[in-house]
């Protein structure tokens, strides 16, 4: 799935966010009209500006113009694109699909071995802020969920709080999903912070690795990020935030993985889901994977443990990112079909493969590492 | 904005040894307990009831700072992990820690919940084990009065707890249905007015029950508690009615009474006897077979009539063996697939396995006795708990609070509440201050003052340490040497919680 394309721009001084759209009738201030091959006349109205195929442009009245873009084919009327002064065209949001992200920064407190965004540590909070100020508004009110994620979202401190406020107000209906370390949160102010935002419609997913802090701080590779979370965990839950708990699945987790379902239930017994995760072959995790691989089928048996550990005290369990041939068929029940639509893909045997509706697939770039043992069931 | 630099250097990955917060194998103790599980086995349990099984020796080693952070790798993560020691003087985590604490002793926030009602002393049974029921006629001496119903009505509503509960025992409580109709409505009317959950129960033994009784429990949302020992030649000796089958008029009462209230509206309690002893798995099919989806294996009550006549004298040693027994047959119903619970191991299990805790009675501390229980006998007086006014009955007023014409405070909060606070809290008693048990078990003075003596009671001579301590080491063992075991432990303690 294509994110970003880039042309010519011409009259484009800072980013502008917009909606798309092939239909001339459909244009307002707020779009820009999508050109694909030729366009006789342009409307006569004020609209944002004009993403164009063509391999040449002429300027009427100064409109804000991107031209000679390869191609306009995955964006769909209503899609939301940022078009900046360098001429890329960067896709924030897709009308069609129930996995829209916002990007709140790249950089991160910790730098955790198998991260699949690798942080970067330039200060880009004030420009994401910008966009993102941009495109809330523009977002449809029946967007039914919409993630935040980074880097660590709440780096952005203050702007943290204005970014969720501003969700809140303007998408009164969409369930807002945060993906954040949690640390920050060992600061009771920022749990009474967000707690005074009365957001009932938030859920923070944290990730807990172990239930003892040198494991967990080693796959984080930050000191104290097991009980700053832990704490952050306790100051959430102490102002009835709700909380998700997210585990990666590999090798220097494994170990410890029934403790910690144990850990979880004894500790952290408010949490709303807790969801095992299998491991992203990109971003850090093909650089650490000598430290980071065991076949998913070899931790099937701990999985298991675990897993029914928690369903049984009555906990909401989950397994992502996990293909059903790997996993005993008595856990089926707790694999869910986690893999944002343009990030999902399956192996040339899984199209034999009588589960296959069924089954969560891959991630596009775990193709290129899958477990032994993945093979097609009969019908 | 948090400070815009990340808080390291550079972005090259650490190995595991670099993120050791004390490079020593220098540890503080944080409290715990152990105990010697079998042979091979001790355990260690902290404050807020976390266990881990080690091997002989491992607790000594623990405790002379014997451990090795890299040999001992594994351990060390353990008991970082489990709030057993910690590398700073104050744990990172203390808060949790408090956090925990404050959870397992829930059970005090609201303090008194079930008002037990004596609507009556009279009874038509004249169980074997019972010495304060009375056959007779004689309603004037032995009935509750409707003044005292309404003083009783009026204390209870003063209790802070949002949800109050009140329970008619008898006697056999269906002798005075009028007084119970008028109770039931009274404090119904007032848990309106003053915006208070009530939950009502009445405890017969169902030889009186009929639909037009039923109809009215079923009504006002009454729930119905009743005796039942076993099969019909353990329950009819033990519960000896004139010219009738107790078991016959029981059963029939069940399923009536299921059959109007439906079936999770009706218990039952059983008592074990001299009799009951010889027929563990007997007892449990009954129950079984009857539709129950568990069982409370109850000892008998020491008192009264238990301490006076060696018919239900025993030892505890023949009540652990019949226990083990039942609860051998108990587990076997649950590997065939069934849900089938020993209410006692339940508690003791909720406790062991989850971070909460269940109120009850001899098994919380401080005990529920005034904190969560409080008495009202037919005649007015008032007693911490039932066990208290069964010693009333042989003029052992030791548990007296007062009368229904003293004030709240007074009974609640007067001379014989504070000197019985003295000694509820097992955390300060002799014997139980360093049992690894603990935060599993109890304090039960009116216990320990029937049976010793004294209200403090002596550990090493007491039946209830000896029954308590190896019921709770055998449930350990018996999980942590069958994950089946573990499994169906943990399904019950997951039903005492949720």
């Amino acid at each position: 799935m294509l994110l970003r394309t880039k042309g010519k721009p011409i009259n484009i001084e800072e980013h502008l966010v917009g909606k798309v759209t092939r239909n001339p009738d459909q244009l307002d201030e707020n779009s820009f009209l999508l050109i694909d091959d030729s366009l006789s006349e342009l409307p006569s109205k004020n609209f944002m500006g004009i993403l164009s195929r063509q391999d040449e442009f002429e300027i009427k009245n100064g409109e804000n113009v991107v031209f000679k873009i390869p191609t306009l084919d995955h964006l769909t009327d209503g899609d939301i694109v940022s078009v900046g002064s360098d001429g890329n065209i960067n896709t924030l949001y897709r009308v069609n699909s129930l996995h829209n992200t916002l990007l709140a920064t790249e950089r991160c407190n910790s730098n955790c071995l198998m991260c699949s965004q690798p942080p970067r540590d330039k200060n880009d909070i004030p420009t994401y802020y910008k966009i993102h100020k941009k495109l809330i508004p523009l977002i449809p009110k029946d967007c039914f969920e919409l993630g935040i994620s980074g880097g660590e979202p709440t780096l952005m401190g203050d702007l943290f709080f204005d970014l969720l406020s501003q969700l809140k107000t303007e998408l009164p209906e969409t369930e807002i999903h945060v993906l954040t370390n949690g640390r920050s949160f060992a600061w009771n102010h920022m749990a009474e912070r967000l707690a005074e935002l009365d957001f009932k419609r938030l859920m923070l997913g944290i990730p807990v690795y172990a239930d003892y802090y040198k494991v967990h701080d080693y796959i984080v590779q930050a000191e104290n990020a097991f009980y700053q979370t832990i704490l952050g965990l306790h100051n959430l839950a102490r102002y009835n935030q709700r909380l998700e708990v997210r585990v990666v699945l590999h090798k220097q987790s494994i170990p410890r993985l029934t403790r910690l379902a144990k850990y979880i239930y004894k500790n952290l017994p408010f949490v709303e889901h807790v969801a095992f995760m299998g491991l992203e072959y990109v971003g850090y995790t093909p650089h650490n994977i000598q430290k980071l691989w065991i076949d998913p089928y070899d931790y099937q048996d701990d999985l298991g443990e675990a897993v029914e550990f928690l369903a049984g005290q009555g906990m909401h369990v989950s397994i992502y990112n996990t293909p059903l041939c790997v996993l005993p068929e008595r856990l089926w029940k707790y694999a869910r079909k986690s893999i944002s639509d343009w990030k999902n893909d399956y192996l040339p045997e899984c199209s034999s493969c009588s589960k296959l509706n069924d089954c969560g697939g891959f991630f596009r770039w775990n193709l290129k590492k899958p477990s032994e043992y993945i093979r097609a069931f009969s019908a | 904005m948090i400070d815009a630099k990340p808080d390291r250097k550079s972005r090259k990955f650490r190995e595991i040894d670099q993120f050791d917060l004390s490079e020593k194998s220098q540890y503080y103790l944080l409290p715990f307990r152990f105990h010697r599980i079998t042979d091979e086995k001790e355990i260690i349990v902290n404050e807020v009831g976390d266990y881990l099984l080690l091997s002989k020796g491992t607790f000594e080693r623990i405790v002379r700072r014997q451990l090795d952070k890299e040999k001992d790798a594994e351990l060390y993560g353990d008991l970082i992990a489990n709030f057993f020691i910690s590398e700073e003087v104050i744990p990172p985590l203390i808060d949790v820690l408090a956090t925990r604490y404050r959870t397992k002793k829930l059970f005090l926030n609201y303090f008194t919940g079930l008002h037990i009602f004596v609507i009556s002393l009279r009874c038509e049974h004249t169980c074997h084990y019972c010495q304060v029921s009375r056959v007779t006629q004689n309603k004037d001496l032995y009935d509750m009065s409707i003044a005292n119903i309404d003083k009783g009505i009026e204390i209870m509503f003063k209790s802070p707890n949002p949800h109050v509960t009140m329970e008619f025992q008898g006697g056999e409580a269906l002798l005075a249905f009028n007084n119970i109709k008028y109770a039931v409505e009274k404090a119904e009317r007032i848990a309106k007015e003053v915006g208070k959950g009530l939950t009502k129960v009445i405890c017969t033994n169902l030889a009186l029950i009929n639909e037009a009784i039923l109809e009215y429990c079923k009504e006002h949302e009454i729930l119905i508690s009743t005796s039942l020992d076993g099969p019909k030649y353990v329950h009819d000796k033990n519960r000896h009615k004139p010219h009738a089958s107790s078991y016959e008029l029981a059963i029939k009462g069940i399923e009536l009474s299921r059959q109007v209230l439906g079936h999770d509206r009706v218990s039952a309690l059983m008592t074990t006897t001299k009799l009951s002893l010889d027929y563990p798995v007997e007892i449990v099919d009954e129950y079984f077979n009857l539709g129950f989806q568990g069982i409370f294996l109850r000892n008998i009550s020491p008192y009264g009539f238990a301490l006076r006549t060696d018919k239900s004298k025993y030892e505890t040693e023949k009540f652990l063996t019949f226990y083990k027994k039942a609860l051998d047959r108990i587990l076997e119903y649950n590997f065939s697939g069934h849900y089938f619970t020993e209410d006692l191991a339940k508690i003791f299990l909720t406790k062991i396995l989850t971070p909460f805790n269940v109120g009850f009675v001899d098994l919380q501390s401080p005990a529920g006795l005034i904190n969560g229980v409080i008495v009202f006998n037919y005649d007015g007086g008032v007693y911490a708990t039932d066990e208290s006014r069964m010693l009333a009955e042989q003029n052992d007023y030791t548990f007296k609070l007062g009368t229904l014409d003293d004030s709240y405070n007074d009974l609640f909060f007067g001379k014989k509440a504070q000197e019985i606070a003295q000694l509820w809290a097992n955390e300060g008693l002799t014997g139980c201050s360093e049992c690894a048990f603990q935060q599993y078990c109890g304090a039960d003075p009116v216990h320990n003052h029937a049976t010793q003596g004294d209200m403090y009671g002596y550990r090493p001579s007491s039946d209830f340490c000896q029954k308590n301590m190896e019921i709770i080491r055998y449930l350990i063992e018996l999980m942590e040497s069958d994950e089946r075991i573990k499994k169906i432990f943990e399904s019950w303690a997951k039903t005492a919680t949720h």
